[in-house]
């Protein structure tokens, strides 16, 4: 099990309320004729926390980015707090102003300062005024351990600080749900962790977080549900003890096996 | 226990390393010269071979520029002067013809005692491209401003203009520069002004002109408040239409019958009267003003998703980029004419303008292209997922970025373009290279001089371009952000 874990949240503080955060239902998506996501259902409740694992090329990062739309889906449903994705751009932004994402590489904005890449989304699109989006964004720089990286560019950062620039960016947002997409897959071993522990943070203040991730050992600290996927389908999702020590279906006790076996 | 040696099994190190300096080798010149010049046979060979064709060069073409004479009437006095001073059979440069004519390379047959509006109008311009080019440190505008302002007023003096023209330039040159201490920021209106302000400058006549163009301005501005009311959508289309058509239909008629009430304005002076490094100038800026912003328009086109936007794109760039620029310019003098309504005056000057920027603006949407494409697909992604819209996503994270890949090449068009000014000679205009040369020779005192005027705009070419390139090369390290 992985090391860069070294706490886990208590279910029991952990509050999941019965409004619906998310809701996919009998989604299907195509690249060219490759049918990659295939009858998705899937329902998040406002505060859970979900992990996504499954080997490569299962779909899972292909899925959490049609829930902000960086993919289109061509059947089914989605639809996020509230409002359904369509080919309509308006619902599109307004989905993605309250769905923060971080990715694998980062993407930060490399001619704008830790500051800038912070602030710019909140002033642009919700047009808070300068100042205020400052302090906002300092108080989340602080959250994750980083304010006197204000001033710098992301060139000069390493990638653990990238990636967790990236997570301030995305919460200067005030979103409602985070998607996680392989967040630490690009990071040295050493930098995991911190990355890992800002997102635990964040789920212990109750964020809907879904996460695709190898870090089987955040899984089982933080997740309140695993979802295995496999072929563009989802093959089994449960809690995360009887994910790991009772999976039923064999495709996941394989993966299992090869995963944590070394 | 740092000399263990690796053969025994066990090692482990109490005190790290410090960091050394390197070690010090043979320095200086000698190993400059040994390493750069003479590393091997080859590169020794070539060095000599190098050394042979500059001693070649120079030896040929020494004595002609070192013979040069400076002050005669015309070619025949220069090779009396030569043959007198040198010897019967000693060749030498005739750069008198330079000193003689110098004002006709700069301005061509612009009237002699408006000599100081083309000055001012190009002292304004640096001052318009200040808050833009020179915006890093108030120390840097401050130099180019006070610089402008100096060398504006030495060449008013030099070419004796009219006192009270002098004046009022010194006045607005100082005026601006300090403008630029207090309030930096309003040069930024300025710079939004002055393309009417120099063209007034330049071409002079009626000062409703110009104003009625900023009327259109205001009327479109009118029209997108009223029409926003309604719909935001079709609000910055009805702006665009309302003062396109004030300017096409309306501008000038109406600032005829306004100077008719009340007359104001300088004295006029035509297009023919264009030429030298006035007219290469006028149509360089301009096309490079005019291009850049038409070049992102057709990049953003030709990678937009939408199919006919894209086609249309690509239609026109391969278009502009498969026929010569001279075969455009001939559109612009002779065909055009035949499109137009019978008796309609469209400035030769701006006919040519257009065609340039058309021209240089599919060669820069093409290197702009290849600017978003270096650029990777999770910065696209990353603006999207954080809810920017299309053109905030691309002003604020992609063509910030897609630029600075692309100065190189956007400077490499606009140095290219800027030279291609002299091509306008084969419309009948008056360029500083052909144009005005040959109008120099076709006087029977200049005739047969070839060389050395030449030299003197290809020098002059040459230190603008120079002086754009090293512009460029200072805007890259100045933009560069990944450096710890």
């Amino acid at each position: 099990m992985s090391e860069a874990v070294t706490r886990r949240i208590d279910p029991s503080q952990m509050t999941i309320s019965d409004e619906v955060a998310i809701e996919v239902s009998s989604m299907n998506k195509w690249f060219g004729s490759f049918h990659v996501l295939r009858d998705i259902d899937l329902t998040v409740h406002r505060g859970e926390r979900i992990v996504i694992a499954g080997p490569s090329g299962s779909g899972k990062s292909t899925l959490i980015r049609c829930i902000n739309r960086l993919e289109e889906h061509q059947a089914g449903r989605i639809v996020v707090d509230g409002i359904e994705l369509t080919s309509d751009i308006k619902n599109i932004d307004k989905v993605r102003s309250e769905v923060g994402m971080v990715f694998q590489h980062f993407n930060l904005f490399p001619h704008l300062t830790v500051l800038e890449n912070c602030t710019l989304a909140p002033i642009w699109v919700r047009k808070t005024p300068r100042r205020q989006a400052e302090a906002t964004a300092m108080e989340y720089l602080e959250k994750v351990k980083i304010p006197e990286q204000a001033g710098k560019y992301p060139g000069q950062l390493s990638g653990g600080q990238q990636q967790r620039v990236a997570i301030a960016r995305s919460l200067c947002m005030q979103p409602k749900i985070m998607l996680f997409d392989e967040p630490t897959s690009a990071l040295d071993p050493e930098m995991i962790k911190e990355v890992l522990d800002t997102m635990i943070e964040l789920a212990e203040e109750g964020m809907t977080m879904i996460c695709v991730t190898h870090e089987m050992g955040f899984a089982q600290a933080v997740a309140n549900r695993v979802i295995f996927m496999d072929q563009g389908q989802i093959v089994e999702q449960n809690n995360p003890h009887d994910f790991f020590h009772n999976p039923r279906s064999e495709r996941t006790k394989l993966f299992l096996s090869q995963i944590l076996g070394h | 226990m740092s000399k263990t040696s690796t053969r025994d099994a066990a090692f482990f190190r109490e005190t790290m390393l410090p960091p050394e300096p390197p070690p010090i080798r043979e320095a200086g010149a000698v190993k400059w010269l040994r390493e750069n010049l003479f590393s091997g046979p080859v590169n020794t060979l070539l060095t000599v071979l190098g050394l042979a064709i500059i001693w070649f060069l120079v030896s040929h073409f020494w004595d002609w520029f070192a013979h040069s004479v400076w002050n005669a009437d015309s070619l025949a006095q220069c090779r009396e002067i030569i043959a007198a001073t040198w010897g019967e059979g000693a060749r030498g440069a005739c750069f008198a013809v330079i000193r003689e004519r110098w004002h006709q390379y700069m301005f061509g047959f612009y009237p002699p005692s408006l000599y100081w509006r083309p000055l001012l109008a190009f002292g304004l311009l640096m001052v318009a491209l200040a808050p833009i080019l020179f915006s890093e440190t108030q120390q840097i505008r401050r130099i180019v401003l006070v610089a402008t302002t100096v060398a504006t007023l030495l060449f008013m003096q030099v070419l004796g203009v009219p006192t009270a023209a002098f004046l009022l330039s010194a006045i607005v040159m100082i005026g601006a520069t300090i403008l630029a201490e207090r309030h930096a920021g309003w040069l930024l209106i300025f710079s939004a002004l002055y393309p009417l302000i120099g063209v007034f400058l330049l071409w002079g006549g009626t000062l409703w002109a110009p104003l009625m163009v900023l009327a259109g301005i205001g009327l479109g501005w009118l029209g997108w408040r009223l029409v926003g009311i309604v719909s935001p959508m079709l609000a910055v289309v009805a702006g665009i239409l309302v003062t396109l058509i004030w300017w096409i239909g309306f501008t000038g008629e109406a600032a005829g019958d306004l100077q008719n009430l009340l007359p104001l304005g300088i004295t006029s002076v035509q297009s023919e009267k264009f030429g030298g490094f006035l007219l290469a100038i006028t149509i360089g800026v301009a096309g490079i003003a005019l291009s850049l912003p038409i070049g992102i328009i057709l990049a953003l086109a030709r990678r937009s998703d939408m199919f006919l936007v894209t086609s249309l794109a690509v239609i026109f760039i391969e278009f502009i980029r498969g026929v010569p620029l001279i075969s455009l310019l001939f559109v612009a003098s002779l065909l055009l004419n035949y499109f137009l309504p019978p008796g309609t005056d469209f400035d030769i000057i701006l006919r040519v303008i257009i065609m340039v920027t058309v021209f240089a603006a599919a060669y820069m949407a093409e290197v702009i292209r290849g600017g978003l494409a270096a650029l990777p697909k999770g910065q696209y992604e990353a603006a999207d997922s954080l809810g920017l819209d299309y053109w905030k996503a691309q002003r604020l994270i992609i063509l910030p970025q897609a630029l600075k890949i692309s100065i190189p090449g956007i400077v490499s068009t606009f140095i290219g373009m800027f030279k291609d000014t002299t091509l306008v000679t084969f419309v009948g205009l008056f360029d500083p290279l052909k144009g005005i040369s040959d109008f120099v020779r076709a006087n029977f005192a200049w005739k047969g001089i070839y060389w050395e005027p030449f030299i003197f705009t290809g020098a002059i070419f040459f230190i603008i371009c120079f002086s754009m390139s090293r512009y460029s090369m200072y805007l890259e390290r100045r933009l560069q952000r990944d450096n710890r």
